[in-house]
């Protein structure tokens, strides 16, 4: 309970800013989340920007795909793949993304985040 | 029960081979191994193959941990020294004292070194171990002459190894009258002689040594008749002697000439004590081969554990390849008249000699011989084998290859269940079709790591494979290599199913062709084929996404999240005022400029907001997109050619950039480079491009499947002397052919690597035209050619894609604030990559 009272939703953005089946980057709290609209799976997903291989501010511009059913994101710069609704690093490697809920009321897109 | 305790000397192959039998038949038997060599059991047969191989692990016959995984002791560097037979123990040469209920003796054989006065000399050597190896190799460094004592098989593969080590005098010294005495008859050693002599290898026949000169170091070999031989080194390869002097010292019955005497159950004269391999004396016969070693191997293995199998015999049947000569000897090769009617074919042209013995009733095959063209053996030797009946033309079996294709499933049905495909293993034809069809073995690998067939001397191997092609067409299966979870389809497939489809969008071709939800394999793959045949502006109906992120940005993605920009510069032709925008453009958006190997300009360093106004301006000046970004035509580079070069033959700049104009924008399965040269000077190095065209006096000289990058390839003659619309006919069919077949992500030239037949099938069917296909590939080609628009001119005039590049959606006007630069010659570049806080 502690965790949803803590959590901020904010206004992202417009569903028709977000890309079919694609990401884009949002500026939140000064931070940068990547915003997935899985619209095959007609589901939503925000990550962190950063790829954590390399660090590297591109998660958004990733290829949306699945594994199984796992819904991923390979990153542009070295193709590795996390799992959108976990985080977790699918090419075998010990980075995870930090991953936050999304919401879509009346048209917007919130994000949560920890204030 | 009582563990049973076997004791085995030697780990050889054969020694390797009975552990493996005895672990399969019987886990109550304690082994233990002792061995003179310091590393375990490695395959002999292929040591002419450490010389290329990085490192003795790929040798080894087994893993590692193999023996310790198998509760098998092994003693390496610690041989046996002392038998006790009556009270049954060893004794090993550290001291240790071990009772046996079984003792095995695999010892092998040495190399037999004749007693010729000056053996002890430096420069001599043997060939026997990864030591002898080491030690020739070593000293071939310095060597400039070398000679191999014996022109049997193993003395030919030491000579080979010599060659290979770089000695540019090479000789063979031999005391028959033939090579490879045991195997071949004289005809067929005279063609063999004359192909190892095109290769840099002499051979002396009928040469028998009195002495060997030098000092200290070998300088040359004196014969009987007289005759000197210059050389530095010299490898001795005269056959082989029993390691039998363990086994006479306790007492063990040896034959007059060596080797432990044994029966046909491998049992010594102690039938406590057995002997496998090149140390056993069976039926009058030492056997050395590997092949037979095992056999004996199964039989000893399977004898102690209460079987009864006897030991018959074995085919010395052997194929090999000589300095990439086949040769190969199977059944009785030298059976003739009375006993048998021979057939010959002796072709010195194709240098070829096929010798077939036929039984006098003309019904069945006996043996022969074949030098220079063998793919027959196989099957040759298993009519021999199982006794299989002649057709009426047993003549016709002289000229395999071109029938082979035709009547090799024949033959192979013919096999009966029974036949002997692996000898070395002692593998059925009917065990290999099961492996296939129970254990869904899909290829040889597969079949070796389930059966073992063709893990020994690998000379089964092409039938394997036959065999479980055969299998696999009669199961109604078929090899393919399919894309990913989400398409059960080749690429190909895929290509041939888009067309027919006429599927236009990646989601189109997922829902009716794929299943899930695609992936970053299949989405470029389907995106790339569906712009190969359409030739839509790529970014259109949610194809945006399924791009390559290169492609999806039509830039080239760099370190930091940055864009570069490559302008198409046809030819590498370029006026001065083209120039001054390049450097304006530049200047304006504080790019990083480079010149590319491929003639072009390269502008680094652009963020994703500007990308749009850059080519706006770019566009406005004339220039368009240069697909640096796109598995596409990139750039063909040319040299000035005859407007300007004194040497040039025609006007190459012209044709190039006639040729990039064609091609570009055509997506392909893999970037595509091509360059135009005006004369045989090649200072555009089409040679290393995937289509390279250098003027000739008559024409165009159209080279294909080439390539740079990590591992270079020269490119191919396709057609010689054509003019220019017949070239570009040409590169027409070729481009759509590669288009059509290639795997993804395979450049043309691995795709000819990997094409039967080679370049010569490769233009049957450019320039012969032997499928048919060339009108249509030139109509595909003509439509992708027509409906080619620049993509960036489409991108920024259209509001819905040039809305897509912003960094942040909620901040458009704003760039990315953590990317970052330094600077370095006055000019910016990427920062590195930030990994020192994770």
């Amino acid at each position: 309970m502690e965790t949803q009272l803590d959590t901020q939703w904010l206004q992202a953005c417009k569903i028709e800013d977000a890309i079919e089946n694609g990401g884009v980057c949002l500026k939140l709290n000064n931070q940068q989340v990547a915003l997935f609209y899985f619209a095959r799976r007609n589901e939503w997903y925000a990550t962190q920007n950063e790829c954590p291989h390399k660090r590297q501010m591109i998660l958004s511009r990733g290829m949306l795909g699945s594994l199984g059913d796992t819904p991923k994101v390979a990153c542009p710069f070295h193709k590795k793949t996390f799992a959108l609704d976990t985080g977790e690093c699918l090419s075998g490697d010990e980075c995870a993304i930090k991953t936050y809920p999304v919401k879509v009321e009346n048209g917007n897109v919130y994000i949560g985040m920890i204030a | 029960m009582e563990r049973k305790n076997i004791v085995i000397i030697g780990n050889g192959m054969v020694g390797n081979k009975i552990c493996e039998k005895l672990k399969q038949k019987s886990s109550d038997l304690q082994i233990t191994v002792f061995a003179e060599e310091p590393i375990r059991a490695y395959d002999r047969v292929h040591l002419t193959d450490y010389f290329k191989i990085s490192s003795i692990d790929e040798l080894f016959l087994s893993k590692n941990d193999w023996y310790a995984e198998n509760n098998i002791k092994i003693h390496l560097n610690d041989p046996v020294v002392d038998v006790d037979l009556s009270k049954k123990e060893i004794c090993s040469l550290k001291g240790q004292v071990i009772h046996y209920d079984y003792l095995i003796f695999a010892t092998g054989s040495a190399a037999f070194v004749p007693p010729i006065p000056g053996v002890e000399k430096q420069g001599v050597f043997l060939y026997r171990t990864i030591e002898d190896l080491e030690l020739i190799k070593a000293y071939a460094a310095k060597a400039k002459k070398g000679t191999v004592m014996g022109g049997g098989l193993l003395g030919l593969e030491a000579a080979k190894a010599l060659v290979d080590l770089g000695i540019e005098e090479t000789a063979v010294i031999e005391f028959a009258p033939r090579l490879m005495p045991r195997q071949i008859d004289a005809s067929a050693s005279a063609l063999l002689e004359a192909k190892l002599a095109e290769l840099g290898l002499s051979c002396l026949l009928q040469k028998s040594t009195s002495q060997l000169l030098g000092d200290e170091h070998l300088t040359g070999i004196a014969f009987n008749d007289g005759t000197v031989l210059e050389t530095d080194m010299l490898v001795i390869s005269a056959g082989i002697r029993p390691r039998d002097e363990l086994a006479k010292k306790i007492g063990l019955a040896v034959g007059e000439r060596g080797g432990i005497l044994v029966n046909a159950q491998m049992q010594t004269s102690d039938p406590t004590v057995y002997a496998i391999g090149e140390c056993a004396l069976v039926n009058e016969m030492i056997y050395g081969l590997v092949a037979p070693g095992y056999e004996m191997a199964e039989i000893a293995a399977a004898h102690i554990i209460g079987e009864e199998k006897s030991f018959k015999g074995f085919d010395m049947s052997t194929k090999l390849k000589l300095m990439g000569v086949d040769v190969a000897s199977f059944g009785d090769p030298f059976v003739s008249e009375p006993y048998a009617r021979t057939i010959l074919l002796e072709d010195r042209n194709k240098g070829i000699y096929k010798r077939l013995n036929v039984s006098t009733d003309g019904t069945r095959l006996l043996g022969g011989i074949l030098v220079g063209e063998a793919t027959s053996y196989n099957m040759l030797l298993q009519m021999v084998n199982n006794s299989m009946p002649l057709a009426e033309h047993p003549e016709l079996l002289l000229f395999g290859e071109q029938r082979e294709s035709k009547s090799a499933s024949s033959g192979l049905e013919a096999l009966p269940d029974q036949a002997l495909i692996c000898s070395c293993e002692g593998i059925t034809k009917a065990q290999i079709c099961d492996a296939v069809i129970t254990h869904n073995c899909e290829n040889a690998e597969a079949v070796k790591k389930c059966t073992k067939a063709g893990s020994g001397c690998g000379g089964c191997v092409p039938m394997v494979k036959d065999l479980v092609n055969y299998t696999m067409k009669q199961q109604g299966k078929y090899i393919r290599n399919t894309i990913c979870e989400h398409f059960d389809l080749s690429r190909q497939e895929l290509y041939d199913l888009i067309k027919i489809h006429e599927l236009k969008s990646y989601d189109h071709v997922l829902d009716a062709l794929g299943r899930g939800h695609g992936c970053e394999v299949c989405k470029p793959l389907v995106s790339s084929l569906i712009a190969s045949l359409w030739n839509e502006m790529i970014l259109g109906k949610g194809n945006d996404v399924a791009q390559d992120s290169n492609d999806r940005y039509l830039a080239n993605i760099q370190k930091g999240g940055t864009y570069s920009v490559v302008p198409r510069i046809p030819g590498g032709e370029i006026t001065p005022d083209k120039l001054i925008v390049i450097g304006e453009v530049a200047k304006k958006y504080n790019l990083y400029t480079k010149i590319t190997g491929g003639q072009r300009i390269d502008l680094f360093g652009a963020h994703l907001n500007d990308l749009p106004f850059i080519w706006e301006e770019l566009i406005a000046a004339g220039f368009e997109s240069g697909h640096a970004y796109g598995k596409a035509l990139r750039t063909v580079k040319s040299c000035v050619g005859s407007t300007w070069c004194r040497f040039g033959l025609h006007d190459s700049v012209s044709f190039a950039i006639r040729i990039e104009e064609r091609y570009r924008g055509l997506r392909a399965p893999h970037k595509l480079k091509s360059a135009v040269s005006g004369c045989i000077r090649e200072c555009a190095e089409a040679q290393s491009k995937d289509f390279g065209i250098i003027a000739t006096e008559k024409g165009w000289n159209l080279y294909v499947c080439g390539n740079g990058g990590s591992k270079p390839q020269h490119a191919l003659l396709l057609a010689a002397d054509v003019d220019s619309e017949t070239c570009i006919r040409y590169i027409d069919r070729f481009l759509m052919f590669y288009i059509r077949t290639a795997d993804p992500l395979t450049r043309t030239a691995p795709w000819l690597n990997k094409m039967e037949g080679g370049i010569d099938y490769l233009r049957n069917v450019v320039v012969e035209d032997s499928l048919g296909m060339a009108e249509a590939w030139e109509q595909d080609m003509q439509l992708l050619v027509d409906s080619y628009r620049c993509e960036w001119k489409a991108a920024v005039e259209d509001p819905n894609i040039r809305k897509r590049f912003v960094h942040f959606v909620n901040a458009p006007e704003e760039k990315d604030d953590t990317v970052q630069f330094d600077t370095m010659r006055g000019q910016k570049k990427a920062a590195d990559w930030n990994l020192k806080t994770i």
